[in-house]
């Protein structure tokens, strides 16, 4: 298992005009795509939310196959879904067999169901994918800062996340290093079966977290060093900015979500 | 004393564990570091330069003595910022000290910290990397690059700060002899170009001949203190501390020990080897 391989916070460098666009703006464009989608009832509204995702999928160059990529894991997930809505649901009989049973209403909600959650994780992927996530934690900051009057942490969440986000890598490869250690001393990773497996990473995890704890409280003495104390009087280098574009975007956004709306409300 | 950028004075430290006391790291240390100059500090472990390294800049306050860093007593809580920004600091493991994924993003942390104006960051940030030579690799991910790499990333980070004085841990303890040497040329690059103050903190004697002053440490007090040039001529004083001297510096010392007639000051390969001349000629 070659742990480098394991990317998180995927990001795909670019230059198109979702890339360039300000990460708030995306945020608020995700927020308000996955209320359009929830208050989609039937084919038209499904179909507009489909053409206006492929066309965002079209304009950031993602390749269809990173996406379908990026499916996989919550395949199973979807199958479920797809078999419950599809048992499930009460309505006009199609097909019987002993307990289980088809209906019209069945077929459509599984269908339904599928597109709902392919198309939400899909445009959380596109977030992700056009966005770098120094970028994603800036924007995150500034979009929850006014909850600072309410002594919500902002600043501090915004930075253990990129804290979080610069430190996977280094333990990674960190686990890596402790497993060929322990490899070299004969530990067993791979056979048998899940108790034994999860038995043998012990020996991997305990260094680890003790190595962690060693690598955080030598960073909080660096960044003490570098006159870190707190969000309080903090500038960043980098500024954001709105531009025009971004505000056209999130004109079309609040329009997708009102134009669904009237959707649902003519029952299309 | 007028232009001294740091003044310890009588310092004593211990650390106070849960079972009280235990011994003292440091026993009544006297130090005064001139601004602009390269000073080196040796020892090997134990001898408490590290703590004397973390006093410089408040991360330790003394328990008996006082640090003064540029007239400013570092016990005084509230002066703590402008200490901080006066003295940087830099450590052993460069993993470690990289807060941010992208190198500037890095660079940027101390300033931002402070309060700069962004586009004064932004000057910094470049100065900061140019400095350094890592001007290029300005917006790749830190974990990518080579130790000796990481560590300048940490320097220009420090820099990026403007402090007058920079405080080096061991820094090149964790490095290949490739990056050990572009950390050392860094920091030479920096106290002769930009003025600087170094305190290098180091148990590499060929790192310690490079400074203008060698100050030795053992069991938390100063033993030697000098040109490096001097201070190494003390072979026998330095070995009975456990401590070598440069294979330079050891070769001629050895062949003085076998009655030939050769000085002891040459510390460098090429001074070395004309003494090595003289002597067959």
């Amino acid at each position: 298992m070659a742990l480098k391989d394991i990317t998180l916070g995927q990001y795909f460098p670019g230059h198109t005009i979702l890339h360039r666009m300000d990460p708030r703006t995306k945020i608020l464009l995700t927020t308000l795509y996955i209320v359009a989608l929830f208050l989609c009832k039937q084919v038209v509204s499904y179909a507009l939310v489909i053409a206006v995702l492929a066309g965002a999928v079209a304009i950031s160059h993602v390749g269809l196959k990173s996406i379908v990529r990026g499916m996989r894991p919550v395949l199973i997930i979807v199958i479920l879904t797809a078999v419950l809505n599809l048992f499930y649901t009460p309505g006009q009989e199609l097909w019987r067999w002993g307990f289980l049973r088809i209906t019209v209403e069945g077929i459509w909600a599984a269908v339904f169901m599928v597109l709902r959650i392919t198309l939400l994780i899909t445009c959380t992927f596109l977030l992700t994918y056009t966005t770098s996530p120094i970028l994603l934690t800036d924007g995150l900051e500034k979009l929850l800062s006014p909850l600072k009057h309410l002594r919500f942490p902002v600043h501090e969440l915004a930075m253990m996340m990129s804290i979080a986000l610069r430190f996977i890598p280094t333990l990674i490869e960190e686990t890596d290093k402790i497993m060929s250690a322990q490899r070299a001393r004969g530990a067993d990773f791979d056979s048998g079966n899940l108790i034994q497996k999860a038995q043998a990473l012990v020996p991997l995890l305990v260094p680890l977290f003790i190595s962690a704890f060693r690598r955080a409280d030598e960073l909080a003495v660096a960044m003490e060093c570098r006159c870190y104390h707190g969000g309080e009087g903090r500038t960043r280098m980098r500024q954001l900015h709105f531009q025009r574009a971004d505000c056209a975007a999130l004109v079309l956004g609040v329009a997708l979500v009102a134009a669904v709306s009237v959707l649902r409300h003519f029952g299309l | 004393m007028s232009n001294a950028i740091i003044e310890i004075r009588d310092l004593h430290f211990s650390y106070t564990g849960a079972e009280g006391a235990s011994p003292s790291v440091l026993n009544g240390v006297n130090l005064s570091i001139e601004e602009g100059s390269f000073v080196a500090v040796l020892g090997h472990n134990g001898s408490g330069k590290s703590t004397l390294a973390k006093h410089l800049n408040a991360i330790l306050l003394p328990s008996g003595g006082a640090v003064y860093v540029a007239g400013m007593d570092t016990a005084d809580e509230s002066l703590l910022l402008d200490i901080r920004r006066t003295v940087g600091m830099v450590f052993q493991n460069p993993d470690n000290q990289i807060v941010a994924n992208v190198v500037e993003e890095d660079v940027a942390f101390a300033p931002e910290n402070l309060g700069v104006p962004p586009a004064e960051i932004r000057r910094r940030v470049d100065e900061a990397l140019k400095a350094v030579g890592m001007y290029e690799f300005r917006e790749h991910a830190p974990h990518l690059l080579s130790g000796g790499q990481k560590q300048r990333v940490a320097i220009a980070g420090v820099i990026a700060m403007a402090p007058r004085c920079i405080v080096l841990d061991e820094p090149t303890a964790m490095l290949d002899p490739v990056g050990r040497r572009e950390v050392l040329e860094t920091i030479q690059k920096l106290n002769r170009l930009s003025g600087v103050t170094v305190v290098l903190i180091t148990h590499h004697m060929d790192e310690a001949a490079l400074a203008d002053r060698l100050v030795v440490m053992s069991k938390g007090q100063v033993v030697a203190d000098g040109a490096p040039r001097e201070v190494f001529q003390r072979v026998e004083e330095l070995k009975a501390l456990g401590l070598t001297v440069p294979e330079t510096t050891e070769l001629l010392w050895q062949l003085r020990q076998d009655g030939l007639d050769v000085p002891l000051d040459a510390l460098s390969d090429e001074e070395c080897a004309q003494a090595l001349y003289q002597l067959f000629r």
